[in-house]
């Protein structure tokens, strides 16, 4: 440094411009993120009223007493909805709603993979008038098309008497399981296709010439590249299949008739015949969390990207 | 087996190629235009020309990537028709690359030795042999996208030439590498096709890339093979205009051929160059600028061939000097070999340019 600098001033002023750059930085960072969190607070606050209080309610009424009338109360936290789970009745009814899931998952994987496949492979104007055909069931709401499925399932409606026609079934398909599995492979088919097309769609073209031309068929081009290089699709579409269908209220109630309960009704059932909210609510937490854990290794998966 | 042939004949024979390629609206595009062409064993073989000049489609049509519209192919005197691309002799390495990215390199290198059910004892040694050869021995394990552009290059060459090909096809290997790495690499490609021994196709679109590595190159353009010689005939004696444009740059003077061995140039000098096409037909000369000499006014020598000129322009190269010279029916551009700058001509300076005639070649087109 030079002798003939002023002594003491220049340096001091230097050394209180740097503390009050450095304090304005934190002050505009703070503001910064406080402004974040006033844009988020609306959603936010929404969420803590009609999402999170509710599922503190739950997992709190798993833990609560039930008293002699049926009624919930909030003292004496004990684990007896918990013990009741081993229960021969919610083990079959848990049971039979795994079954039904993963059948309606594979059914779904198995009708949407080809499809997607022919969507992904055609020029992309067709392409996208596919898509939204793939779509347009969505446009009606799904209550409206379960209860069609009631009409076309009904012992003369279209579908029963076509099978009949053809020798198949005995007329009886509505309030079977049968009718369940149609109606969430129907339902859900969609949630399968999509992500399926969004994987398959971006699969290099010219890994399968490059497997052609190193004396793979057709089909073991499709099995050693295009299959493994889509998998994050058939993880995703298998997730967003199975977890609406392991806890399904609706289709099994509109065509399942009730006979055989799932999850879903056997919880509504807890709640609003048997009056045994802790029991309703511990198979609540129990189903959320198998969800959870799918919805982990979904993640674990690689399916992050979708 | 599938995927060899009996080794009878030429390594690949083209003849009438044709491709069209039709839209929706039922327009058609003719993307190959009748292709004879024979590429014998062993050979190194380019094709090259500018982007959409058939070359490309010529190749995926030799690997069974794309069917020809007309024609037949033969690989080793075997008739390849609509044979799928897994049952013909040949592996491609592609532009861009095709790497499995599911599969590490040695899972890539294996593939095809896998899908032709080599058993699993024989496969190891040669997948080893192939990596060694491109010299990856240490990333065998890795996947493909943490390799740099140039290993995924050789990864793709060693999955190619690990099936022993009858033929190797390439289709622009070279694309996506940066100068340095691509020159090297060019010699790296010819040593080791030397090696191998196994007839290499190069498609290209890099004049020097083909001049650099061919025994042979065949010179596309709109779908037709215009000239198919030794990189040294195909620069030194071009049949067409495309083709002595194409490969390194060059002076045209338009003139007319006078009988098969002479043609009259435009300012109505003859010219002793023999010809093929009839009398009185327009075509051009061709002399590359390396082959003029510039001299001072009236010193230039008697036994060659002499155009009279002022110097319009001086580029000064490093290693040459490039004048542009005007003469009075056109312009030509000479380079000459660097000398002092007192040894330069300079800009207005009146010269005479001087060329043999045997320098200079008769172009059509």
């Amino acid at each position: 440094m030079p002798v003939e600098a002023p002594p003491g001033d220049a340096q001091e002023l230097e050394d209180t411009t740097e503390v009050a750059t450095l304090g304005l930085e934190h002050q505009a960072e703070r503001a910064k993120a406080r402004q974040g969190f006033l844009l988020g607070l609306p959603t936010i606050v929404y969420l803590l009223i009609f999402f999170v209080a509710p599922l503190g309610f739950v997992v709190a009424y798993s833990f609560a007493t039930r008293t002699s009338t049926g009624r919930t109360e909030l003292r004496d936290f004990n684990l007896d909805a918990y013990a009741r789970l081993g229960d021969d009745i919610i083990m079959t009814v848990a049971w039979r709603s795994l079954w039904m899931a993963v059948l309606a998952t594979l059914i779904c994987l198995v009708l949407a993979y080809p499809l997607a496949y022919f969507i992904s492979t055609r020029s992309p104007a067709v392409r996208n008038m596919l898509l939204v055909a793939v779509m347009i069931p969505f446009w009606s709401n799904f209550l409206i098309r379960t209860y069609a499925w009631r009409v076309l399932l009904d012992s003369d409606g279209l579908v029963t008497q076509g099978l009949e026609l053809l020798g198949l079934g005995d007329g009886r398909i509505l309030f079977t399981s049968n009718a369940v599995i149609l109606g969430l492979v129907y339902g859900y088919l969609p949630f399968m296709v999509l992500p399926l097309y969004a994987a398959i769609e971006r699969v290099d073209w010219s890994l399968v010439e490059g497997a052609r031309d190193l004396y793979a068929s057709g089909w073991a081009a499709f099995r050693r590249v295009v299959w493994p290089l889509s998998r994050p699709g058939v993880i995703a579409g298998s997730m967003l299949v199975f977890v609406p269908s392991f806890g399904a209220y609706v289709t099994p109630a509109i065509l399942g008739g009730n006979k055989e309960g799932l999850l879903g009704s056997y919880i509504v059932l807890q709640f609003l015949s048997a009056r045994n909210g802790p029991v309703g609510s511990a198979v609540s937490v129990v189903v959320l969390g198998v969800m959870l854990v799918s919805t982990l290794i979904y993640f674990r998966a690689g399916g992050k990207n979708l | 087996m599938n995927g060899t042939t009996n080794g009878q004949g030429p390594a690949v024979e083209l003849a009438g190629v044709v491709k069209r390629f039709g839209d929706r609206s039922g327009t058609e595009v003719t993307a190959v235009d009748h292709i004879d062409l024979t590429i014998t064993d062993g050979e190194f073989f380019s094709l090259l020309g500018p982007s959409g000049c058939g070359k490309t489609t010529t190749l995926r049509m030799v690997a069974g990537l794309e069917l020809p519209t007309a024609g037949s192919i033969r690989i080793h005197g075997e008739e390849m028709g609509l044979r799928p691309p897994n049952k013909r002799p040949v592996n491609t390495v592609f532009q861009s690359y095709a790497l499995f990215p599911h599969m590490t390199v040695a899972a890539n290198v294996g593939f095809g030795l896998e899908m032709r059910k080599v058993p699993a004892s024989e496969r190891k040694d040669l997948i080893d042999w192939a990596i060694d050869l491109v010299e990856m021995g240490s990333m065998a394990h890795r996947k493909p996208t943490q390799l740099s552009g140039g290993q995924q290059q050789r990864v793709a060459l060693a999955r190619a030439l690990v099936n022993r090909p009858e033929v190797l096809l390439l289709d622009e290997p070279l694309g996506a590498l940066d100068l340095k790495l691509r020159q090297q690499m060019q010699f790296e490609l010819k040593n080791l096709q030397r090696e191998v021994g196994i007839t290499f196709v190069y498609v290209t679109h890099d004049q020097e890339e083909a001049v650099t590595m061919s025994d042979r190159i065949g010179v596309m353009h709109e779908g037709r093979l215009l000239q198919v010689d030794t990189p040294e005939a195909i620069y030194e004696r071009p049949t067409t205009r495309f083709v002595a444009d194409f490969i390194g740059q060059t002076n045209f003077l338009e003139a007319t051929v006078a009988s098969g061995e002479e043609v009259v140039l435009a300012n109505g000098d003859r010219l002793r160059l023999s010809s093929d096409q009839p009398a009185g037909s327009s075509v051009a000369v061709t002399v590359r600028p390396e082959r003029l000499t510039v001299h001072r006014r009236g010193e230039a020598p008697t036994d060659r061939h002499c155009v009279e000129g002022r110097v319009e322009t001086v580029t000064y190269l490093g290693n040459a000097v490039v004048y542009g010279i005007g003469v009075d029916w056109m312009h030509l551009e000479v380079r000459c070999p660097a000398t002092l700058a007192g040894d330069r001509r300079d800009v207005g300076d009146d010269v005479t340019v001087s060329f043999e005639p045997d320098h200079a070649a008769v172009v059509t087109g």
